[in-house]
């Protein structure tokens, strides 16, 4: 035991004191995070407002558009003729008109209202000008039939005038559902990664043994098995460490949003309170669907989210890690050999993510039941379920057993891989087959 | 004083050979011990399963009077493989204190150690190197001083010194004689027979995984001898015609000859001086360990199992 831990603080040891580690465990969501911060930027200082100019000949709109305090389009009024609005164009003094001609029939859309800007549009201005003045006609519109805006909104019938709840008499929310659906993707999603990406760190470790030919050196102190061992242990202690510092990285990280962009906070905090009857309305729609998605994420556990991620998590990297061991182990100088002896090992994670996709849609089919508990799958598709909660998206005996099948098949392919480690580790020069490595695995040598 | 390693009936098969097939032999404590045979001989494997890192399928290995327990004996071994190799991007010192560390020294112990070592072979400048800066002789002392840090009762050295300059392979050399004398046994395997004739006491040679040879190096040559002799004379050379013995290779003032069967060297110097001539120097030709070597593994398979091996 105290060998294997030699070997494991040796193993984290050298990839944390890597630059590379540093770079990308700090780095990597910095450079996140740095993107985020300049999206936001560019949004919030876009200064380049577009002015438009409105000559209302038919003084349909009385002076206003809408409510909006938009700080990328600006509607101003002015009377002038076409004639005067274009060399005003070409003066730029405004980036564009909109010129509606006198007489203008709200009904008929006759004559057709002319907008002309200095040069084409970009996709979103375009966008923007349109579902503004479009808006604005429809309630034009609507007033001419007395109906005012709210009494339409509250025509429209809102998504909980149908109350769905499942057996047990638990409200079925659907925002809930969606949170579970999203949470179980990006937990299943990060497991796979972290397969893959561990899984292949503890290959090349491997690997790298057996090419500078020190694995000869070290298994007559250490047994292959305890090497093996110390290095899976080792690097799932750096993933282990990486993913916490990027958590935490990513937590803290948000707090300087705030800080960074004050215009963007006060936005944020203002949002619910806007003005004007079509803001609170809108605000109030905005607010709502943010309440549910607080009192979704209020429902789902996440300490059992939490727990059953951080055991997927290692369960999943120490069964996988031991059969990259082997195929690493397995491989000579040529690092191609490895994509050969990896497919069959890679096809049941794949195989995984294929049936969590389905799973967090319909948590209780017969295929994602049996892909969480089938242990070589059971990592990725059981995130999807346990999102969806006990006992909605599985049971407490499913959950069990996915767990004790898993650390079985822990240690039943540490078991082999350490079997075509132990005789891999030390064959140089000849290219290995899987025929061969089942041979290793279940014969006697 | 009992042998340190006693090896009795040892085998060990693959699928397609058996690599080690009936070897016994014992190897005398604070002894230098040879270990020779062609490549794919089942050195390799032997050394495998002294260091605990292979099983055998049959026989019985001592380690100090007691049952081999790699568990507990690997403290008392060190082993330098032929294949043998460093971590690259590791700091010097720190991949010396791991190889202690695993080997069962403390910190405290394997840092003293390391300094002693190191600076007996002038390598303390090296510590905060990486080894992929070192030369392959530089790497080569290293793993030497890793090997046999700890003290070990038994050194395994695998072609210790291939790739040394000779200046270095001296320093190991003595070093190797001076481990001896504290009371360490080395086995020594290599294919280097002068090294061999240098260095050690005792040999065996292995070929097809059996032992073909086993004795001290002087048993050997007197062994496989061949009763040739040279001369070297002064003054014109005469026909020398004799029962004797039968000239082989005759120079201007040496000749080279083979004493025949029921004869010995006095005969023939009898024989000489009755001819009347004056003999300079007289000695037997041993065989060296090459010759033996060349002589007992020729014609058998070993090229092609050594292939096959591979």
């Amino acid at each position: 035991m105290n060998k294997i831990f030699l070997v494991a603080s040796r193993e984290f040891k050298t990839r944390v004191q890597k630059k590379t580690f540093l770079l990308s465990t700090i780095g990597l969501p910095i450079l996140i995070f740095g993107f985020y911060a300049l999206m936001i930027y560019f949004q919030v200082k876009t200064t380049d407002d577009f002015k438009v100019a409105v000559s209302d000949q038919s003084k349909l709109f009385n002076g206003k558009i809408d409510d909006k305090k938009s700080t990328e389009v600006i509607f101003s009024f002015i009377d002038a003729d076409t004639a005067a609005l274009n060399k005003k164009l070409n003066n730029q003094e405004y980036d564009a008109y909109l010129f509606i001609p006198n007489g203008y029939n709200l009904q008929s859309g006759e004559p057709q209202i002319a907008f002309r800007s200095s040069k084409a549009l970009g996709l979103m201005t375009r966008e923007k000008i349109e579902n503004r003045i479009n808006n604005a006609l429809e309630e034009k519109k609507l007033l001419a039939l007395n109906i005012s805006k709210g009494q339409l909104d509250s025509a429209r019938l809102e998504n909980n005038a149908i109350s769905f709840s499942t057996n047990d008499g638990k409200k079925d929310n659907e925002t809930k559902v969606g949170i579970s659906y999203a949470v179980g993707m990006i937990a299943g999603f990060l497991i796979y990664i972290i397969l893959f990406v561990y899984g292949t760190m503890v290959m090349r470790g491997v690997m790298e043994e057996k090419v500078s030919r020190i694995a000869e050196v070290i298994v007559s102190s250490v047994k292959p098995f305890e090497l093996m061992l110390g290095k899976i242990f080792g690097i799932g202690a750096v993933g282990l460490i990486q993913f916490i510092i990027w958590i935490v990285l990513v937590f803290g990280l948000q707090f300087l949003i705030p800080v960074l962009f004050p215009d963007v906070a006060a936005q944020m905090q203002s949002a619910p309170i806007q003005p004007g009857a079509m803001g609170a309305a809108t605000a109030v729609k905005e607010s709502g669907a943010l309440q549910g998605i607080m009192s979704g994420l209020a429902e789902i556990n996440f300490t059992l989210i939490i727990g059953c991620f951080v055991f997927y998590f290692l369960g999943g990297y120490f069964m996988y890690a031991a059969l990259f061991a082997a195929v690493g182990s397995a491989v000579n100088e040529d690092p191609q050999d490895a994509q050969s002896l990896l497919l069959p090992i890679m096809m049941p994670i794949i195989f995984a993510m294929v049936i969590m996709t389905k799973a967090v849609n319909d948590p209780n089919s017969t295929l994602a039941i049996f892909g969480s508990l089938f242990p070589l799958t059971s990592p990725i598709v059981m995130m999807a379920r346990v999102a969806h909660g006990v006992p909605d998206g599985v049971t407490v005996v499913q959950l069990i057993a996915s767990m004790a099948l898993l650390v079985l098949g822990f240690l039943g392919t540490t078991w082999v891989a350490a079997k075509i480690y132990r005789t891999g580790i030390l064959m140089y020069g000849k290219k290995v087959t899987w025929k061969e490595m089942w041979k290793w695995a279940f014969k006697n040598n | 004083m009992h042998n340190i390693l006693e090896l009795k009936n040892l085998q060990k098969h693959y699928a397609t050979q058996k690599a080690v097939d009936d070897v016994s032999f014992s190897i005398e404590r604070g002894s230098i011990f040879g270990l020779l045979g062609p490549n794919g001989a089942g050195k390799t494997t032997l050394l495998r399963m002294i260091t605990g890192i292979f099983y055998a399928d049959s026989g019985e290995l001592l380690f100090d009077g007691k049952p081999f327990d790699p568990q507990n004996d690997f403290v008392h071994i060190g082993y330098m493989p032929e294949e043998r190799g460093l971590y690259k991007k590791m700091k010097i010192g720190e991949q010396a204190m791991y190889l202690a560390q695993l080997k069962g020294l403390s910190r405290s112990e394997a840092l003293e150690k390391i300094k002693f070592w190191f600076k007996k072979f002038e390598m303390e400048s090296w510590w905060n190197k990486k080894v992929e800066d070192l030369s392959k002789g530089m790497s080569q002392k290293l793993q030497f001083v890793t090997t046999v840090l700890h003290e070990p009762k038994l050194i395994i050295l695998d072609e210790p010194f291939s790739g040394l300059d000779p200046l270095n392979a001296n320093l190991i050399k003595d070093e190797i004689y001076g481990l001896a004398q504290r009371g360490s046994t080395i086995i020594f395997s290599t294919h280097r027979m002068e090294q061999v004739e240098e260095i050690c006491d005792h040999i065996i040679l292995m070929n097809l995984g059996k032992k073909i040879l086993d004795g001290t190096v002087t048993d050997v040559k007197q062994q496989f001898k061949e009763n040739k002799f040279n001369v070297q004379f002064k003054g014109q050379p005469t026909a020398l015609v004799s029962p004797i013995f039968t000239i082989e290779h005759q120079e201007k003032q040496q000749l080279i000859l083979k004493i025949n069967e029921g004869y010995n060297s006095n005969h023939v110097l009898n024989y000489l001086l009755q001819q009347d001539v004056l003999i300079e120097r007289f000695n037997e030709i041993l065989p060296s360990l090459n010759d033996i070597f060349i002589h007992l593994v020729e014609g058998s398979k070993a090229t092609t199992r050594a292939f096959q091996n591979n």
